[in-house]
């Protein structure tokens, strides 16, 4: 509890994670705002209204949770932390949790900022949540955030650069799991398997939209909530490789 | 009391660090000394278990930094001033770290009213001077009221009133009974903080012992004498010391018998002298004589 503490203090007295949380929150909901504003009033679905957080604002959450690293070995504020406290696996560890949780409610209010947003926009609409898919497809990005947030710090622990951590995550995320999609035959079959697909994958609501949305046209071999897992998966053994080096390196 | 064993710090070929064996001694602030890229601060990296050695071993009050249960209650350390936030405030700074080692958070305003930081609390580091920097470091490193302390290269870059400021304040938390440990590069700035010294070249060690012995052993007292009849003196003088020439000055370097024998021995042969001074040695002189083997790096 005292590094979790610890890794709080640390994170809000400084201004980043201010900033990349009103930008999340500007991008995610404002993305729901100009598809509200630009459909006919009446025709807005639950599918539509998460464009924005799971995938423009996702990346920032992204940013911010590298940040919450790379920053420190910025500042060499990561050697002041491994003097505070030698055991470095539950410094990171904490400060882990600590932005994983922090992203997860992030994106539990971008999710149904959005549906709010959707509906002030689109009064006439059908925008209830009832099924559990929908349930699934709202509240699930807050899921997603908390463990893309692992991954990126997983990813700044690794690389220890803004720029390279940064680069490293949005590429992967918004562009080299797309892109593979290029490849005939194998692509698809080769995207059924990567993380953030898989995330896409567990958030789809199936139904009329599924064609527009993230993931689609590729043959998952699991479940939504397997998929979730399996990007967990991948996350947490990321963690893990980062601990292990940032045990051995030399700080 | 802070011990190393054969210390070794290797990276690829070059050997940081090299079969170094110290003792830091509790009530005494013990110097560091070194050439820049002697090793110093590698070495104080491994006491704090931030680097691993390659070979050897080193602990305070026998155990290794990593197994200490709250390390900053007993180690303090600056190791460096800008290893702060910039745009985290001190006493945030200092917050996290009486957090992180169960001190209590009142504990913060009491070390920035001890380096006279009050005033700035809330600013951001990112903001402060050099010498600022280094009382928040300072403020850090007393967090915990700890035993023992480290410093590396606490006076760099800072101003005379500054160096004084840390001197006497190294000086009192030694004499509160605490093993204060002081990295430099410079001997006339030990001379004056530390009682004991560690002195090394190259990552080995080159000589621990007090800082008085130290300047006794390194510095060679002698003689300027400067004459009209400078050859026949000379002569006369080679007979009892050594004797050296200064082209520069036309005068003569003596060493081995003091001023009043010269003297004495110029009056018996009827010389003229127009000079005869006691030089001290310098103690920079004497410090690059015997770091000269070991410095990295030379200008030419």
């Amino acid at each position: 509890m005292t590094l979790l503490a610890v890794e709080r203090i640390k994170l809000f007295s400084t201004r980043s994670p201010y900033w990349c949380s009103a930008l999340a929150l500007v991008l995610g909901v404002g993305l729901t705002a100009i598809i509200a504003a630009s459909t006919d009033n009446g025709q807005l679905s639950i599918g539509v209204t998460q464009f924005g957080s799971s995938q423009l604002a996702l990346s920032v959450v992204l940013v911010m949770a590298a940040l919450a690293v790379t920053t420190e070995y910025r500042f060499s504020t990561i050697r002041a932390t491994f003097l505070a406290v030698p055991n470095r696996t539950s410094a990171l560890v904490a400060k882990t949790v600590v932005v994983a949780f922090i992203a997860a409610v992030l994106g539990e209010i971008i999710a149904f900022g959005s549906v709010g947003m959707a509906k002030l926009l689109s009064p006439a609409s059908d925008l209830a949540i009832n099924t559990s898919g929908e349930w699934r497809h709202v509240a699930g990005v807050g899921l997603l955030y908390g463990i893309g947030a692992i991954i990126a710090i997983a990813v700044g622990i690794l690389v220890r650069q803004t720029a390279g951590a940064v680069a490293i995550l949005l590429v992967w995320n918004m562009l080299l799991e797309q892109l593979i999609g290029i490849i005939p035959k194998a692509g698809v079959k080769i995207q059924a398997w990567l993380p953030f697909m898989n995330a896409n994958h567990f958030l789809q609501l199936g139904g009329d939209n599924t064609a527009e949305q993230a993931g689609a046209g590729i043959d998952f071999k699991l479940s939504q909530w397997g998929s979730l897992g399996y990007f967990a998966g991948v996350a947490i053994a990321l963690l893990v490789v980062a601990l292990i080096v940032a045990k051995r390196r030399d700080a | 009391m802070i011990e190393a064993v054969r210390l070794q710090k290797h990276y690829g070929k070059t050997k940081a660090v090299d079969d170094l064996s110290f003792t830091v001694r509790p009530g005494r602030v013990t110097g560091f000394l070194g050439p820049n890229g002697a090793g110093k601060s590698t070495t104080m990296r491994m006491i704090l278990g931030l680097d691993t050695p390659t070979g050897g071993d080193v602990t305070i009050d026998g155990k290794h930094y990593a197994q200490l249960k709250q390390p900053l209650r007993k180690v303090g350390a600056l190791l460096d001033a800008k290893w702060v936030h910039p745009n985290r405030s001190a006493r945030a700074h200092l917050k996290w770290l009486a957090v992180s080692n169960k001190i209590p958070v009142s504990r913060v305003r009491e070390v920035l009213e001890i380096v006279g930081l009050t005033e700035v609390a809330h600013k951001n580091a990112g903001g402060f001077s050099l010498g600022m920097s280094q009382r928040l470091g300072i403020a850090g490193a007393l967090l915990g009221d700890p035993e023992v302390l480290l410093f590396d290269e606490p006076v760099n870059g800072l101003d005379p009133e500054g160096i004084l400021w840390i001197r006497q304040f190294m000086h009192r938390l030694a004499n509160e009974g605490r093993t204060v440990f002081v990295s430099s590069h410079l001997l006339s700035e030990m001379a004056q903080t530390a009682q004991d010294l560690i002195v090394i070249g190259k990552g080995q060690l080159i000589a621990q012992t007090s800082t008085e012995q130290f300047i006794a052993d390194a510095t060679q007292d002698t003689v300027r004498v400067r004459s009209p009849h400078a050859a026949k003196l000379r002569e006369i003088l080679a007979a009892h010391a050594t004797v050296t020439d200064d082209s520069a000055s036309g005068s003569l370097v003596v060493h081995g018998i003091a001023a009043q024998q010269i003297g004495e021995l110029a009056a018996e042969n009827q010389i003229v002298l127009h000079e005869l001074s006691p030089q001290r040695g310098s103690l920079e002189e004497a410090f690059m004589q015997l770091t000269k083997e070991s410095v990295e790096y030379h200008a030419h």
